[in-house]
């Protein structure tokens, strides 16, 4: 299954790093990677593959809000389908 | 398909997420409970409670995973059953409140948030079960709390029943003076549909499968937003962008609801695509109507662009979806919208001017409080005046009034939850009594022969 992380934090060193060595931990696969700066705040957009977490979706889901918020980041994992439908015909 | 990310697109849809107030408002199964019927009205009872159980067991659960996979929060989890009235007719039970009861001990089993289908389609004429059923209204909506329940008195082909019409005056009368809030989960409607996945008026039409998955999406805050950066552009403009973003939006749901079919094995009825508002500012259709360039909704001006705004949301959701339905068009609940309630508080949004704005949208006079006093002919004319609309405009129409108990107009009703809070709003004061007591049957409009 592919999904959409999507991080947003007050622009500090380390962001990157710390989200993707996470990713790496639970076995997941980055496609695609972007980043922006909005004002300060930073934007990170990764398209990433669960094909081989161990993890189901939901435990995923909580376990990367669970680490982002001891690091002050916002991160959700969506499906990446949402994305499409809106916006792809 | 390969997939590259577009920061624009993911960040549009998180914010409207996040920001807009975009959620799916609710994921309706209908469960057709025709095979319950017995003499009995207790193995009825406990055939109609196993029967919603089994079918619904997993809704709740699936509704969850689908939203924290998607990101998306669906609000409400819903069930419509066959109108009981056809389900209770063989019983020979003259009070249909223990079917009530029954639902809203399954509702609560299942852990949903309403439970539609305590309802007669009386639209030409009433049985004796749908007597039953009306006569047993006021009660079961006082001693249950997730039943909601609808009765269709008119329709295009077949012109308003005034003997039903007369009815529910009296009915809306009795529920309130028992409370008020249990006029919030009675709606009389015209030409009511038989796959609407909104309450208080769902049902589970007859001509519907066995079990089907409906799903209602939302969204006046997304459009509210879209709008705004249309700031001085001609109205070509701002029917495009509520088209866009009407598209987007109804995607969204269609995607919800193909998932939730899949999931739960279910087959998919419809999207109704719907503006419905919530109590929540930043979330209402008044607003919208003012980002168009009205000072305040129930001003001169506020039907046609009311007009345009239910057009462009249908043009601009029925190419995202597979199967368009329900009631699909702009709600405008007084008490769930900031905005008109902010308006009726000043005067500027009256009852009149609602009734016109019904022609043009979704649905008609909903959520609206009136004095506690109000005559039941006084109700039921409201509701003829209604029904005249939807027959002759071929369009579902419905009267919702909650007569507030003990209160006068200036005063305000506080429901909580969704269906927020409404001043009372003043009605005219000639009587209509001697036109509701006449009854039968106005017959159907011309246009009804169409073969």
């Amino acid at each position: 299954m592919k999904a959409i992380v999507s991080v947003f934090a007050r622009d500090s060193k380390g962001i990157t790093a710390y989200v993707t060595s996470l990713l790496a931990q639970n076995e997941i696969n980055i496609l695609d990677i972007s980043q922006t700066l909005m004002q300060e705040y930073f934007a990170m957009i990764m398209l990433v593959d669960l094909a081989d977490c161990p993890l189901p979706f939901d435990k995923l889901a909580e376990l990367l809000k669970e680490k982002g918020a001891e690091r002050s980041l916002d991160i959700h994992i969506q499906r990446q389908d949402i994305f499409e439908a809106m916006h792809r015909i | 398909m390969s997939y590259l990310i577009n920061s624009n697109e993911i960040l549009q849809t998180i914010e409207m997420i996040d920001q807009q107030h975009l959620d799916v408002r609710t994921v309706t199964m209908g469960v057709n409970l025709l095979d319950c019927a017995d003499r009995d009205m207790a193995v009825c009872c406990s055939r109609i409670y196993d029967k919603i159980c089994r079918k619904a067991e997993h809704l709740v659960s699936t509704a969850g995973e689908i939203e924290r996979e998607f990101g998306i929060p669906i609000v409400n989890k819903r069930v419509s059953v066959t109108p009981v009235s056809l389900v209770a007719a063989a019983c020979s039970d003259m009070d249909y409140t223990p079917v009530a009861l029954t639902l809203d001990r399954a509702a609560k089993t299942l852990g949903i948030d309403f439970i539609g289908g305590f309802s007669a389609l009386a639209h030409k004429g009433l049985t004796e079960s749908d007597r039953r059923l009306i006569d047993s209204i006021p009660r079961a909506l006082t001693e249950t709390d997730l039943v909601c329940a609808s009765v269709n008195v008119a329709s295009t082909r077949a012109g308003i029943n005034m003997d039903a019409v007369a009815r529910m005056g009296q009915v809306i009368r009795e529920t309130a003076d028992i409370d008020p809030i249990g006029c919030a989960k009675l709606v009389v409607f015209a030409n009511a549909v038989e796959d609407n996945p909104f309450m208080a008026g769902a049902f589970h039409g007859i001509g519907e499968p066995e079990c089907v998955i409906n799903v209602g999406v939302s969204g006046p805050g997304v459009v509210a937003h879209a709008l705004k950066a249309c700031k001085g552009q001609p109205f070509d403009i701002v029917a495009e962008t509520i088209k866009r973003t009407a598209f987007k939006i109804t995607r969204m749901g269609q995607l919800v609801a193909q998932e939730a079919s899949h999931r739960l094995k279910v087959p998919f009825g419809v999207v109704d695509l719907s503006l419905a508002p919530t109590p929540a500012r930043g979330d209402s259709v008044a607003e919208i109507l003012e980002i168009m360039g009205l000072e305040i909704c129930g001003t001169h001006g506020t039907t046609a662009a009311l007009a345009l705004l239910n057009d462009a949301v249908k043009k601009g959701g029925v190419m995202a979806s597979s199967h368009v339905g329900g009631l699909s068009g702009a709600f405008i609940p007084v008490s769930e919208d900031s905005g008109m309630i902010a308006a009726a508080e000043v005067g500027a949004l009256c009852l009149d001017k609602l009734e016109a704005m019904t022609c043009v949208c979704s649905v008609g006079l909903d959520m609206i409080a009136v004095p506690g006093d109000t005559e039941a002919s006084t109700i039921s004319a409201i509701i003829a005046d209604e029904a005249a609309i939807g027959i002759v405009n071929n369009k579902t129409t419905a009267v919702r009034l909650i007569p507030a108990k003990g209160k006068q107009v200036g005063e305000r009703i506080d429901f909580g939850g969704l269906l927020g809070s409404a001043p009372i709003m003043p009605l005219h004061t000639g009587s209509s009594a001697e036109f509701i007591e006449r009854g039968g049957r106005i017959p159907a409009p011309l246009h009804s022969l169409r073969n």
